[in-house]
């Protein structure tokens, strides 16, 4: 229960300026409301500072502490540094898009996971620059159209992959690292606890639809961030110490045009045969990604009681660290 | 009792007595034996702090900024290259208004590359929001980083100690160290009123407007402008429980009746002072003032100090191309607004580490020329330069 106003409970109240239908929104306040009041934030410059901290209006009921654009990581290196050496116990979360993660952020934060500091890095994962007007990101995946990778004459947009920053994270060895969406809170919920018994450098990794950079009605955010995992273009996986421990797996597969159409920002790939040929590119993409994390059930070698756990919520389930699962990884890495 | 201590031991001793709980760093070269020093006193129980190896200087200066506004008194250190990579920082922890400590080893920035002294470094962030002060000798760079810390506290402004790279930071000088318990007594524990805090949250760096943005700096400029009465204050206050001051906001030199005076920053004053001897020796009337605060810059008193001098010659070690020195810009501009019309010659000497020896400066004092640097100012003379030396640096490539 929050101490400060005895009418609102959540850390990042209502009243902040961000735009209807905002994934980052969203999922800013379902991670806030899990870790509590009782820890500090640490933000990156972005979408989330620039609409939550305007000046005597601040939407935070918890110490929020912003910089600039790429040292989040290493400010909350500072701040849980000088709370371990004043003996407090406080937890330290820092908040970033990912520009402030994938691209700028990315030295700070690696210094800060192979230091091991004791903190919780959240990357609100909306594919692009958003607060900039939708500009290219090292988060935005293949063929998609931002305003500095436009379709055109010689182009069907980004003509680079999605940096895997998953795998990067895991390459640190770090504690626990994690991709999430705002489409399944139960798994977002679990690998935020998850996430909060552990010490030392944690990762999450939010998938969080962005209604104006990419181009859907500000009422399907939800949608579309589930259309991202149930295509397996956005698989829901945890790694601990580098090892994959778990994998929410799909009930069936879900052509990627079922999560593209929907968008604007991949318009441009439903007209002519260059975009044809970027359709069954992202597909391939998908199916990689299926058959990497081995997230359909037909070609998985994961163990029964998780099979139905999956069928039981009608969904992929929600697959925790277990000896089986770590077995069943082993086998398909 | 005085003890034979390289400046950057010196430096990291009154660290250490002045009980930082966090110290960030990066390695850079004049800087290294700094923190080098605290590293060892960390690891031998000496120092309880948290010593953090910085992945970069951008990061070490966002870890002192982070530790600051957890409650912890921190420290870090730096130099050249490296102050460039924190500059977007150092406007937000100055922005921030949080007292933050650092010592800057001036050296020279590239291109092309080289690791010895001048000051374009911190005068390249001179209008980052530091407080600079600019040390002398060994002794005067442990006092200033102990009183650096009053001032930042007092002031909840971020001060910036320049100490000479190599000149002073690898340079061997008897130097009295204070006991803790002076230390302690001149320097409460660590006090920050905006401290983050789950049971007072607090929003620190949010998002400013047209309508506002200007009130920041209007206060952060009040603030700097009142740092010159706290630096000669706390200056004082120190000489009182010290035995011994830093020179305040400068310090002058047979400056009494003297009508051609030189105004200098740094280590290259022991040499000015030795060359205002000689002309003394001479039966010229040559003096010396040192600028110890350049940030806050402190107009008003040097104005007062130099109102009566003749001739006013800056010898500085950076230079502002295109436009020439910078400090003898600024103390132009206070004298025309104080209605002087003292000319002021401009004179950049030093750079790279190149020597100022007394000759050199009692040629400067002479008024000899020579290369042209613009029409406001010469760049001094070099007497150490030899047609083979010349030649020898034709040769060498610029990398």
């Amino acid at each position: 229960m929050d101490k400060r106003d005895p009418f609102r409970h959540n850390v990042l109240t209502s009243g902040h300026r961000a735009c209807s239908g905002c994934g980052e929104a969203m999922a800013a306040r379902m991670v806030t409301d899990l870790v509590g009041p009782d820890a500090i934030y640490v933000n990156a410059t972005g979408c989330l500072q620039v609409f939550s901290s305007h000046n005597q209006q601040s939407a935070w009921q918890a110490p929020w502490v912003h910089s600039v654009f790429a040292n989040a990581a290493a400010v909350a290196s500072g701040v849980e540094a000088a709370l371990r050496a004043r003996g407090k116990e406080t937890p330290v979360v820092v908040q970033a898009g990912d520009g402030g993660t994938f691209d700028i952020g990315l030295q700070c934060l690696s210094g800060m996971i192979e230091r091991g500091h004791n903190v919780l890095f959240v990357c609100y994962d909306n594919e692009a620059y958003m607060n900039t007007g939708v500009q290219r990101s090292g988060s935005t995946p293949h063929a998609v159209r931002t305003s500095t990778s436009p379709p055109g004459l010689f182009s069907q947009g980004k003509q680079q992959l999605k940096k895997d920053v998953l795998s990067i994270m895991a390459a640190h060895h770090m504690p626990y690292a994690a991709t999430a969406t705002i489409a399944y809170f139960p798994d977002l919920k679990a690998k935020v606890e998850k996430a909060m018994g552990i010490r030392g450098p944690r990762f999450l990794q939010i998938l969080s639809p962005c209604p104006l950079g990419w181009a859907h009605d500000s009422a399907l955010s939800v949608t579309v961030a589930r259309l991202a995992v149930e295509t397996g273009l956005f698989p829901l996986v945890e790694l601990e110490h580098g090892e994959l421990t778990g994998v929410m797996r799909l009930a069936g597969q879900k052509p990627v045009d079922d999560y593209l159409r929907p968008q604007g920002r991949f318009k441009h790939l439903f007209t002519g045969k260059e975009g044809a040929v970027e359709l069954r590119h992202i597909q391939a993409l998908a199916d990689a990604r299926i058959r990497r994390y081995n997230l359909l059930e037909a070609d998985t070698q994961w163990d029964t009681a998780s099979a139905l756990r999956c069928a039981r919520h009608g969904r992929g389930g929600y697959v925790s660290s277990s000896l089986s699962v770590s077995q069943g990884v082993d086998n398909v890495l | 009792m005085k003890q034979l201590l390289e400046g950057s031991q010196a430096v990291a001793e009154a660290v250490r007595l002045c009980r930082p709980q966090v110290v960030a760093a990066y390695p850079i070269t004049p800087q290294t034996h700094i923190i080098e020093r605290l590293a060892q006193h960390v690891a031998n129980g000496e120092l309880a702090a948290e010593f953090i190896n910085a992945e970069s200087e951008f990061g070490a200066a966002s870890i002192v900024l982070g530790a600051v506004t957890a409650g912890a008194r921190a420290f870090t250190a730096t130099a050249s290259q490296g102050l460039l990579l924190m500059t977007e920082v150092l406007y937000n922890i100055a922005g921030l208004r949080l007292p933050v400590v650092m010592v800057c080893a001036n050296r020279a920035v590239g291109a092309p590359i080289n690791i010895f002294s001048d000051h374009q470094d911190s005068m390249s962030v001179r209008d980052a929001g530091w407080i600079q002060l600019y040390v002398e000798s060994n002794q005067e760079a442990a006092d200033s980083l102990i009183q650096a810390y009053r001032i930042a506290e007092a002031c909840e402004l971020p001060v910036m100690v320049c100490m000479d790279g190599f000149l002073l930071t690898h340079t061997f000088e008897p130097v009295a160290l204070p006991t803790q318990a002076m230390v302690d007594d001149y320097l409460p524990a660590f006090q920050f009123a905006r401290t983050l805090n789950p049971d007072r949250p607090m929003t620190l760096g949010g998002a400013s407007e047209p309508d506002n943005f200007q009130e920041y700096r209007v206060d952060q400029h009040a603030a700097m402008e009142n740092a010159q009465k706290v630096v000669e204050t706390l200056d004082a206050e120190f000489a009182e429980q010290f035995g011994r001051r830093c020179g305040g906001l400068m310090q002058g030199y047979r400056l009494d009746d003297a009508r051609t005076v030189l105004l200098g920053m740094g280590s290259l004053m022991g040499a000015v002072y030795d060359a205002v001897d000689q002309l003394r020796d001479q039966g010229q009337a040559a003096g010396a003032l040192r600028l110890r605060c350049f940030r806050p810059f402190p107009a008003q008193a040097l104005v007062q100090h130099l109102k009566d001098v003749q001739r006013i010659i800056v010898l500085e070690k950076a230079l502002s191309p295109g436009a020439g020195g910078i400090v003898a810009a600024e103390l132009r501009a206070a004298l025309q607004q104080a209605g002087i019309m003292t000319p002021v010659e401009s004179v950049i000497g030093g750079l790279g580490g190149r020597d100022l020896t007394p000759d050199v400066i009692e040629a400067v004092f002479q008024g000899i020329p020579d290369t042209e640097a613009g029409v406001t100012s010469r760049f001094a003379p070099d007497h150490i330069t030899s047609a083979s030396d010349e030649a020898e640096r034709g040769e060498q490539s610029y990398g």
